[in-house]
């Protein structure tokens, strides 16, 4: 676009402001400017006529309320005496739970479909691609809905392993897997150096993430050591150490026991629960969301050049370490932008956690608390705002992680 | 030396040798067996899994399957059928197959109606797929939406009419007005199209939908398999061009402009679709006019049609930012405007990169529209749920009826992505 060198000044028209490129922009963002202004106050004199017609008014004191229902699949302490709030935060971290297992999940099962739908055999790759083809074609509503039915048909009730001659026994007589869920034991301390359990936990999270950092830096010694000598020491033995003892040492002083559960009258209790509706959910998300995912890997096994297989191969690798000190390093790079978008997709599709009753945030804030209070725009505008923010922190994590794997070129 | 003189060579053949098969392991089906499944021990393994995998997926599916009662009135009625045989109770499709497809509240006797505006969607979509159609079918193609909605809502067919009429006018002021400058024609398009809706809307006399040709039937009836289609087909036509636009939007350089569809865009993309159903159904009836009634159908198709907007705005930025600086800077220099410019060189081609992707988009958006039965809309998934399942005839059918849902499903998305494969080989201009 020509600009006049020395425009006139004088004779300003009114047509200039649609014709002439210099105004034209803001004449259109004048236009848009009042258009969107114009639609808000619409849009907001309509929400006050309609919100003074039901006698009603945006307040959050709600919330502080005892929200009066159970919820059974929880992370923190709740009972149905706790505010809505508390519920809220249940469901909030029963979304991040689901959406955590089922990212680790679906990324194995993404990374073992697409490597071996470019596998040699004939009828391996075949397979991969009706898995890959039938998932990615059938809504993840129906595969939670028919995970969900297959769990609760094929599993045995608590009821057939009780009596004489139970029809189902436990695994190694600590894990029972019933049609509601998933009972295995709770690891607990007899005598914790914090008097809650959270602190000790965080404080056994602690000692790993020590245990890791040290480690780093063997490993990082070792390969100075190798460098400058050329001889590369032993890291497996201390490595072990760093990891174990500490970790050990802790696990006795605290006085580790398992809490197992056990069947009573009519259900089992004690130990830890994972119920039905999550283990659903988490298989659905992450064999459905596995099918993206391998998609996603094959098409990066296929972006590094055929030279580099060739190369490899010359220099005598053998076919599965070519996969995995040659191609899959170089193509996790391209596989991670798409990855991202993947977990954030699981992230919100753990919403469908409603059609198969698991309370996440969606079930308990967007569900029930909703449907007691009749605070829909409130509790829609809170739903929003959590995953929100959940998707900008997955997104920002993983670009900065994406940044920092993928390749430095010149 | 002389000897060899009289007998210079001992043998000598006189003929070709025939040519010998290839050993018997390097032909036919043994030499592909031998490379494609039991090319090495791991391979071999690979291959011994996989047989038994779908050993035992036959097994336990193909009894089940063959064994189907096609014929039953109940549940019950089946397993006498049945025995102590295994096998699956297909009665409950045959019974319950126009649930499945109408909903449960579509009255029986206007079937024909969708199944009319089915037919005709596939004439009308056809020359907009396969573009070797004669392009006078676009005619059809431009009528159908107005004809659609008459023929599965019903009532009286003034509306339609007006909202056609208007239609027509606009495009008629746009033509006359755009050949001068392409944002008179806008405005006055859209300026002539209001006036006409209002006024037309206003001229239809009150109870003109009750002794019409066809009855009306409220949109709160409509339901199963038919609802997905309605809702995937009316939110994808309606979705690419609102795309465009942002796309566009997001692209200009008048930061205004760009920031609102960067906002509307990043927060479309970053909830689930369940809170914008949520949205649909509880919260976007407080911003109409308190006396208006916006019925749960267009609420819902507003929302999901914002949702797939914004990803294949996101798509279609990538097909505009894939373009060659060069096509933008040599549009400039024929002296385009902008209009013209994005009209003529650069969106064809922009559009062309994007069709799988917006393929993609599509067949996510179909395969989410059952989401709506969370709302307790009852597509497809929402009869099976819920009615069908609670009824005392076919409570416990599971497998059938979700099977049935699941194949439905698979076969047209399936089908989508089979075409968007086609057009790209067809649409393949690079290097062949």
């Amino acid at each position: 676009m020509s600009t006049m060198t020395d425009p006139p000044k004088a004779d300003f028209r009114l047509s200039m402001l649609i014709n002439d490129t210099r105004y034209r922009s803001l004449t259109f963002q004048v236009i848009a400017a009042i258009v969107i202004a114009l639609s808000i106050w619409y849009l907001g004199n309509n929400l006050i006529q309609n919100l003074r017609a039901a006698g009603l008014n945006i307040s959050y004191s709600f919330l502080g309320d005892s929200a009066g229902y159970d919820i059974n699949q929880r992370l923190v302490e709740y009972d149905s005496q706790s505010s809505h709030a508390r519920a809220a935060l249940v469901g909030l971290l029963n979304t991040l739970l689901v959406a955590f297992l089922a990212c680790i999940t679906a990324t194995v099962f993404g990374v073992i479909a697409g490597v071996l739908r470019l596998s040699n055999n004939w009828l391996v790759s075949k397979l991969m691609a009706v898995y890959v083809e039938i998932f990615r074609n059938i809504p993840v509503l129906i595969w939670i809905i028919i995970i969900f039915t297959i769990m609760t048909a094929v599993l045995p009730p608590p009821s057939a392993f009780r009596g004489e001659n139970p029809t189902s026994s436990m695994l190694f007589g600590s894990f029972a897997f019933t049609n509601r869920g998933i009972y295995f034991p709770r690891p607990e301390f007899a005598n914790g150096l914090f008097a809650s359990a959270a602190l000790n936990w965080l404080l056994v999270i602690a000692v790993l993430i020590g245990s890791w950092f040290v480690s780093g830096e063997v490993e990082k010694r070792a390969t100075k050591k190798q460098e400058e000598t050329g001889e590369r020491p032993a890291t497996l033995l201390p490595k072990l150490a760093i990891w174990l003892v500490p970790f050990v040492l802790l696990m006795i002083i605290m006085g580790l026991t398992w809490d197992v559960p056990e069947l009573k009258r009519f259900n089992f209790s004690g130990g830890l629960n994972a119920g039905g509706p999550l283990i659903a959910l988490w298989f659905a998300l992450s064999i459905y969301t596995g099918a993206f995912i391998a998609e996603n890997v094959r098409a990066g096994i296929q972006a590094i050049s055929k030279g580099q297989t060739e190369a490899a191969a010359a220099l005598g690798l053998r076919q599965g370490r070519i996969m995995k000190l040659v191609i899959l390093p170089q193509a996790l790079r391209v596989i991670i932008p798409p990855l991202i978008s993947q977990y954030l997709n699981i992230t919100k599709n753990s919403s469908l956690a409603i059609a198969v009753g698991y309370a996440d945030i969606t079930a308990t804030l967007g569900g029930i608390t909703l449907n007691q209070t009749g605070r829909a725009i409130e509790c829609v505008l809170l739903l929003m705002l959590f995953y929100l923010t959940a998707s900008l922190l997955i997104s920002t994590g993983m670009n900065i992680y994406n940044a920092s794997v993928k390749l430095k070129e010149r | 030396m002389s000897d060899q003189a009289t007998n210079p060579i001992a043998f000598v053949a006189e003929g070709t040798i025939p040519p010998s098969p290839p050993p018997a392991n390097e032909t036919g089906v043994i030499k592909w067996l031998r490379e494609n499944l039991f090319s090495g021990v791991v391979n071999s393994i690979l291959t011994v899994l996989s047989l038994i995998l779908i050993y035992i997926l036959l097994k336990n599916t193909l009894p089940w399957i063959l064994n189907g009662v096609w014929n039953a009135n109940s549940l019950a009625e089946c397993r006498e059928i049945l025995g102590d045989k295994t096998g699956a109770c297909f009665a409950v499709l045959t019974e319950r197959w126009p649930q499945l497809i109408y909903g449960f509240k579509y009255p029986v006797d206007a079937y024909w109606r969708p199944n009319l505006a089915f037919v005709l969607m596939l004439v009308a979509i056809a020359p907009v797929l396969f573009f070797d159609l004669p392009r006078k079918m676009l005619l059809f193609t431009a009528v159908y939406p107005f004809l659609a909605f008459w023929l599965i809502w019903g009532g009286t067919i003034l509306v339609p009419l007006v909202a056609l009429v208007g239609c027509i006018a606009a495009g008629g002021v746009f033509q006359k007005l755009g050949n001068n400058s392409f944002a008179a024609g806008f405005f006055g398009a859209i300026v002539t199209a209001l006036v006409i809706w209002n006024v037309g809307g206003a001229l239809i006399p009150e109870g003109a939908s009750e002794n019409a040709w066809l009855s009306a039937v409220p949109s709160r009836d409509l339901g199963g398999f038919m609802l997905n289609m309605m809702l995937g087909v009316t939110c994808v036509s309606l979705s690419v061009p609102l795309g465009i636009a942002l796309a566009l939007g997001r692209q200009s350089n008048m930061p205004l402009i760009k920031w609102v569809c960067v906002i509307f865009i990043e927060f479309i993309r970053g909830v689930p679709l369940i809170t914008l159903l949520f949205v649909a159904s509880v919260m976007l009836a407080y911003f109409f006019p308190p006396d208006s009634t916006v019925d749960l159908f267009l609420r819902v198709v507003i929302m999901i049609t914002m949702f797939s907007s914004a990803y294949i705005a996101e798509v279609i930025r990538g097909g505009l930012a894939a373009l060659p600086r060069g096509q933008y800077e040599a549009a400039d220099s024929l002296g385009l405007d902008y209009p013209q410019a994005m009209r003529l060189i650069i969106l064809p081609q922009a559009l062309k990169i994007s069709i799988p992707g917006i393929v993609n988009v599509a067949v996510g958006l179909f395969k989410d529209t059952t989401l709506v039965s969370v709302i307790s809309m009852f597509d497809l998934v929402g009869m099976i749920r819920g009615p069908i399942l609670a009824s005392t005839e076919w409570n416990g059918v599971y497998w059938e009826l979700l099977g049935f849902a699941a194949l439905l499903f698979f076969v047209v998305c399936y089908g989508i992505s089979q075409y968007s494969q086609w057009l790209e080989r067809r649409l393949a201009t690079d290097h062949r």
